[in-house]
């Protein structure tokens, strides 16, 4: 219990100096809850089973690291798309960036305005996904966030809509430290995309719960902003009703420290959760997916597809698991996890887990570390491709599998075309 | 156009002489073939030429019009002209044929100099080239060599002959894996590409191969070396008797 009790005194360091948020009945219920739930299972550390490969201090801390802002110099990601953008910067909502938040077959709203009603939908999602996602693994800085966040989006989709919803993220000051919270409900055969980008804040905690009701089809693309010195934690927590589509694909390109879980939970019989991510870090990049997938009902298939290129002394960490409940036959459970590990510095650290109670399932994983296929590079540069060049293309070539998840064609060639002109600018 | 003069190589990993010692020399404008039994060194010969790792040269010298080859990088002996249709094409996912066809054709325009061919000029020729293969639009669509037949790899490697107009091709075992029907295609895009510029380096275990690309001079490989130089009907002569005969007489 003394562990447990530092844990619990870590909260109190952390909140030192602050206070829940003010708002209406229904917010001011959620956050408390939320408190509570963070104050009993205490701050992440080191020795807790999910943290052994990440360290969770710079997370835990009362004050954000620094991060200075790093200048890309090139056009914004989904800039050319017809979308609904949504701008934040440093975790603060920016009107004048940003689109009016309306559109067909759906409603948006911020979080910080539905916050301080007495009574709104949202008070059945907000922090409900996240207390389900409690157990049987705890994520309290998932708790925090409920507790803490004062703006995100709070989206009811009601039709197919077919403009994405844009959230972008920009990191101005060098010590900001953002938590955001986004609501998504899709209603009953209702469709909608949602694309993130941008590095965020110095650090970053966002959550994200989505309800994906029966014959509801979810898409989620998002690219994580290439700061060299930001941090983030972020959860993404999703119930998937009969069958309903889940897809969910993260790219992330530096970075020291990254946190990216996914709590996805199939409760409808023959609903479809993806879950993939590509990631690749050089140097002081630290890039972790921890991933709980929970099949229970008849017949849903998953998949978690995770690509992580490393280089310089580099470490990704992969920590997934499917859950087969009882009663949840036929299930369909696949699980890949491989580093292309570009020098004998880097680091992958994976643990992927299985736990059935049901006997009729196909469930599938694997996880490998590698070098570049030394064959292919030959065939490559046997044609005249230089050496670079073809690891450049052998790169593309690993990481395809994960991009490969993002069904839209004209976003994934969007990814496709982003990680090529970080590759080719990295061969200057 | 290529010219290899006392050629020994030994594999970097362990202690093991392949080439003991390899006098060859391709005129422009002519095929010439190499036979020879299992291990005789026929596939060490086309990889070392190309510049692959893993060999050690130990004495000897190989040029390309007058190139040094043996001193350079693979990419470089490509672009100033050497090509090896490999005998066993590698399946690279998630990067479309056409991409890789077009970095590779302007990857080694840029090492020499030229201007890259524009995205419409590629795309015009590539079409043209892979018609007269019977390769169609969605194989150039796909990741290289993946799913492919073994015909279809094999008719790949031949569009990309095409396309990099290479000064010296070799071929390793290009017929290996292909039936009656592919080989006559495959040789069909070989011969379109003979040319009085170009030499050609066909290495075959088979005399049927030499039925469609009619060599000009056949060598016979065995342990490490030619031991035997003749005309095409060198290839019937071991198509008839095997390789024994010729061994025996040598020895």
């Amino acid at each position: 219990m003394a562990a447990l009790a530092k844990k619990q005194e870590a909260v109190a360091a952390r909140l030192d100096g602050m206070t829940l948020p003010a708002g209406g009945q229904w917010a001011s219920e959620a956050r408390e809850a939320a408190l509570g739930r963070l104050r009993e299972m205490g701050l992440p550390e080191r020795r807790d089973e999910y943290w052994k490969y990440t360290r969770p201090d710079t997370l835990t801390q009362a004050d954000a690291p620094e991060a200075a802002v790093f200048e890309t110099g090139e056009a914004p990601l989904f800039g050319s798309f017809d979308r609904i953008k949504v701008v934040f910067v440093d975790g603060v909502f920016d009107a004048d960036q940003s689109d009016e938040l309306a559109g067909e077959g759906l409603s948006i709203e911020r979080l910080a305005d539905v916050a301080v009603k007495d009574i709104h939908w949202a008070k059945d999602l907000y922090g409900q996904l996240e207390t389900n996602g409690q157990k049987p693994v705890e994520r309290p800085l998932a708790a925090l966030n409920s507790a803490f966040a004062t703006d995100g989006v709070v989206i009811h989709v009601t039709g197919k809509v077919e403009k994405p919803v844009s959230l972008v993220y920009q990191h101005k000051a060098d010590n900001s430290d953002a938590i955001l919270h986004h609501v998504i409900k899709l209603d009953a055969g209702a469709e909608v995309t949602v694309l993130e980008n941008g590095p965020a804040a110095a650090r970053f905690n966002k959550s994200m719960e989505v309800d994906v009701a029966d014959g509801a089809t979810f898409h989620h693309v998002r690219a994580q902003g290439r700061d060299h010195e930001r941090r983030a934690v972020t959860h993404l927590f999703g119930r998937l009703g009969t069958e309903s589509v889940f897809k969910s694909f993260t790219l992330t390109v530096n970075g020291r420290l990254t946190r990216n879980e996914a709590v996805l939970e199939l409760t409808g019989d023959d609903a479809t959760a993806h879950v993939a991510g590509a990631c690749m870090g050089d140097g002081d990049f630290h890039h972790d997916d921890t991933v709980f997938v929970t099949h229970d009902a008849v017949n849903c298939e998953s998949r978690q597809v995770f690509k992580k290129v490393l280089r310089n002394g580099a470490t990704g960490v992969f920590q997934g698991k499917i859950l087969v409940k009882a009663g949840a036959q036929k299930t369909d459970g696949y699980q890949i996890s491989q580093s292309l590990l570009l020098d004998g510095d880097s680091q992958f650290l994976a643990k992927p887990e299985l736990e059935i109670y049901a006997d009729d399932v196909a469930c599938s994983h694997g996880s490998t570390s590698g070098a570049i296929d030394e064959d292919a590079l030959f065939y490559l540069r046997a044609r005249g491709v230089p050496h670079d060049i073809a690891t450049d293309l052998m790169v593309m070539s690993f990481v395809a599998e994960a991009v490969e998840e993002v069904e839209s064609e004209e976003l994934r060639d969007e990814i496709i075309g982003r990680l090529e002109s970080w590759l080719e600018r990295r061969r200057g | 156009m290529l010219e290899i003069k006392g050629l020994k190589v030994k594999l970097e990993e362990e202690d093991k002489q392949i080439l003991k010692g390899v006098d060859l020399k391709v005129e422009a404008g002519k095929v010439h073939a190499i036979m020879g039994p299992n291990g005789s060194g026929k596939s060490t010969l086309s990889y070392v030429l190309s510049g692959k790792d893993g060999y050690e040269v130990t004495a000897g010298e190989a040029t390309l019009a007058g190139e040094d080859l043996l001193d350079m990088e693979a990419e470089e002996r490509a672009a100033l002209g050497l090509f090896l249709a490999f005998q066993y094409p590698v399946e690279i996912p998630g990067v479309g044929n056409m991409t890789f066809l077009r970095t590779a054709v302007n990857s080694q325009r840029k090492a020499r100099g030229e201007e890259e061919l524009s995205a419409a000029d590629f795309l015009k020729e590539i079409r043209a080239k892979a018609k007269t293969l019977k390769i169609d639009a969605d194989m150039l669509k796909r990741p290289v060599n993946v799913g492919f037949s073994g015909g279809e790899k094999k008719r790949n490697e031949i569009l990309q002959m095409a396309m990099l107009e290479p000064k010296m091709c070799i071929l390793d075992e290009t017929d290996s894996g292909l039936d009656v029907d592919a080989m006559k295609l495959v040789s069909e895009g070989v011969n379109a590409l003979r040319d009085e510029g170009r030499g050609f380096l066909v290495i075959t275990h088979y005399q049927r191969l030499l039925d469609h690309i009619k060599p000009d001079v056949v060598h016979i490989m065995a342990d490490g070396r030619i031991i035997k130089t003749g005309g095409p009907e060198l290839a019937l002569e071991v198509e008839k008797n095997g390789y024994a005969d010729i061994l025996a007489e040598m020895a």
